[in-house]
């Protein structure tokens, strides 16, 4: 595969000086969470190894993935990643589209067999065989399985492709699946999240095409550098947590002093995501310092779990809804008042046995 | 009483005391005697005390994990409230856990009444039939209540799926979500960690250990109604024999 161009060539091809790729090269070792010392390393790999062909697809989805990718922080990361994968397919993001497009598709996945990353975003529809979502005239789940067939690796870009997202939300009429129960041999890194940030797609992208593995994964398939926290392990909010420091309604004192928004519902404490250390927007900022509870986004079927602002999943058992609380009085409640009547009766026969006892002595 | 529990019981028996009751006006002279058997040995007694300031404990600080105290004053350095709070809760689980280890080490050494909150006899025709005798004395459908050296059959089934399922659960899922707090590569993690996604995701695991805490006190609640009522109406003692372990039977009439 000589043929292909290393990334230091692409850069340069981009006219990016050797100084600013070096820099890229620090930064994109900072983003990772690896000291300098890999600094030489990360250049050493993106000077001698071919580059990876990544493509990308999109399925039910409302591009919010994209949004984010093109808005990382480091403009060199973007420009280049982004510029090597539109290289080979990306449908709203390339220059070529129509039957073009797909010619382009065709060509890479024959000429890079076994070689090529799938970055998904979106996810299939299953019901009526996939006809809720056509792409270039076919359904997209057939498009996703022959895409996947051949890829060494497949990247779950978003909460849609990692978990089904608002798409397979109840009652979910189109049956959308998340991607890995249709592509079922082949490991899937998941990067969940609605979207996910920025710096973690490119450090994830990044990371596999100039160390040309996976990074490690956890237990449900995402990174571990960026999804092994809880926003509330290192919220820095934390300390009025700690110290039972709430605000309690919106808009109160509490509010106004930056408390913690665990009484309003903050879903810090369930969701895993690096808002908290990475934040938006080129580490501006991110929900919560924005006075706004963490909705939990990035976690599997949070538009399911109720309502954003309540801690406490409700159960729409029994007709109405209630959360875990409301049920467990009710019960013991019951429970307590079928005690007091037993105790009762209890207490009755009793009385009436001494009698009796008594009437017989 | 039940002849097998009789005979494989070690009988360490004693006829304890007896002229019980000459009453002053000496109208009438009942000698009653009063057997007593050793059932719960003292390392279970302790466990069972260990265990009901445990779960006393995590209830309490549990719930207000989940609905905490209203807003302290001042400067978040100055309190710890959800801190201490949440120490309590995560010491008393472990004490919770590793005494239930010791509890079910406890049913291989200790005597047969240390088995019976683990092996529910369902494949013996005469305790359902004792179930049922229990359960119409509990409807006030029977005039007496059965002997038991150990635990009546309602009793035995009520600590085996309300208690022992109960505390199994807890342990799990409390001990799963210590491991989000503790982080990958902690012991809780790696042990209870599968728990998250089996059950959908960090939020389910909190909504069901939540009502799990509720499926407990319902069982605390009734039973220790039960054994207070028991230890009144029933024909044997009960409260004092998980103090002292010794069980003492009020008349001498057979079962
Ligand atoms: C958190 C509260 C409690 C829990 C979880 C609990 C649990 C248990 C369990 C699991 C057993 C079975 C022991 C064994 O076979 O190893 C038991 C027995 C017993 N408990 Fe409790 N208990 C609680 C509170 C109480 C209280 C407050 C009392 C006293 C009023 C009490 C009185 C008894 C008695 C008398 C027995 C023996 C019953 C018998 O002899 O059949 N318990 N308890
Ligand atoms: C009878 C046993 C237990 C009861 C009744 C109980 C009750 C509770 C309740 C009500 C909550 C709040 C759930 C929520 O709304 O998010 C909770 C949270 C928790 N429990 Fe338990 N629990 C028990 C045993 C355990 C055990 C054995 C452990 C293991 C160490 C444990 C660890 C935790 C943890 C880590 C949390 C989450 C704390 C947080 O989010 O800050 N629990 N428990
Ligand atoms: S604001 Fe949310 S994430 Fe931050 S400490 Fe409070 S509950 Fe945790
Ligand atoms: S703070 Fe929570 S809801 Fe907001 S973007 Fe991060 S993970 Fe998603």
């Amino acid at each position: 595969m000589s043929q292909i161009e290393t990334f230091y060539e692409v850069m340069r091809r981009q006219g990016i000086t050797r100084r600013s790729f070096l820099k890229y090269c620090s930064l994109t070792a900072a983003a990772l969470g690896l000291g300098p010392n890999f600094v030489p390393q990360i250049a050493n790999a993106m000077e001698t190894k071919p580059r990876t062909p990544v493509l990308w697809l999109h399925g039910l989805e409302c591009t919010c993935c994209s949004e984010s990718f093109i808005r990382s922080a480091h403009p060199l990361v973007k420009d280049v990643v982004l510029s090597m994968i539109s290289l080979d397919y990306d449908d709203t993001l390339m220059a070529a589209a129509g039957h073009q497009a797909e010619a382009a598709l065709e060509e890479t996945m024959e000429k890079y067999k076994g070689e090529y990353i799938l970055a998904v975003e979106g996810n299939p529809p299953l019901n009526e065989d996939g006809m809720f979502c056509i792409v270039g005239g076919k359904p997209f789940l057939d498009q996703l399985k022959r895409a996947s067939k051949h890829a060494k690796a497949v990247i779950a870009w978003g909460s849609c492709a990692s978990w089904g997202c608002v798409q397979a939300a109840r009652p979910n009429p189109t049956q959308a699946v998340p991607i890995h129960k249709v592509i079922t041999d082949k490991p899937i890194i998941k990067v969940p999240g609605c979207p996910p940030i920025a710096e973690v797609m490119t450090g994830v992208i990044t990371y596999m095409l100039t160390f040309g593995k996976l990074p490690e994964l956890d237990r449900q398939g995402r990174p571990k550098m960026f999804y092994g926290q809880r926003i509330h392990d290192k919220c820095y909010r934390r300390p009025h947590f700690d110290a039972g420091q709430f605000v309690e309604q919106w808009d109160d004192e509490s509010a106004r002093k930056g408390y913690c928004l665990y009484k309003v519902g903050c879903k810090g404490p369930t969701t895993y995501n690096a808002c908290s250390t990475v934040r938006w927007n080129e580490g501006t900022s991110f929900p919560i310092q924005a006075g706004h509870g963490c909705i939990g986004c990035s976690e599997d079927g949070f538009w399911d779990k109720g309502s954003f602002y309540d801690r406490l999943t409700n159960i729409p058992q029994f007709g109405i809804e209630k959360n875990a609380d409301e049920i467990g009085t009710a019960v013991a409640g019951g429970v307590g008042a079928a005690i007091a009547a037993h105790a009762a009766v209890s207490a009755l026969k009793q009385l009436t046995k001494k009698e009796e006892h008594e009437d017989q002595a | 009483m039940s002849d097998t529990q009789v005979a494989e019981t070690r009988v360490k028996a004693a006829e304890l005391a007896s002229t019980a009751t000459a009453s002053d006006d000496g109208e009438q002279q009942i000698v009653r005697r009063q057997t007593a058997v050793y059932v719960y040995e003292a390392p279970l007694r302790l466990w069972h005390w260990v265990t009901v300031l445990c779960i006393i404990t995590l209830c309490v600080s549990g719930y207000f994990i989940g609905s905490p105290l209203p807003t302290m004053p001042g400067e978040a350095s100055d309190h710890f409230l959800m801190g201490y709070i949440r120490f309590a809760h995560f010491a008393a689980g472990y004490i919770l856990a590793i005494a239930f280890v010791g509890r079910i080490y406890w049913a291989f050494v200790g005597n047969s009444h240390a088995r019976e909150l683990f092996i529910v006899p369902i494949h013996k025709k005469k305790w359902w039939a004792e179930l049922l005798h229990e359960l119409r004395w509990y409807l006030f459908l029977e005039k007496t209540p059965k002997k038991y050296i150990g635990h009546n059959p309602m009793g035995q089934l009520a600590m085996f799926s309300f208690f022992v399922i109960g505390i199994i659960f807890m342990i799990i899922t409390g001990f799963a979500l210590y491991g989000e707090g503790t982080g990958a590569g902690s012991w809780a993690n790696n042990w209870f960690g599968w728990v998250i996604p089996l059950m959908g995701q960090s939020q389910d695991v909190h909504t069901w250990h939540h009502l799990g805490m509720w499926y407990i006190i319902i069982f605390v609640m009734s039973h220790v109604y039960v054994a207070v009522r028991e230890d009144i109406m029933s024909r044997q003692s009960l409260i004092s024999t998980m103090v002292g372990g010794w069980r003492m039977f009020k008349d001498d009439k057979p079962d």
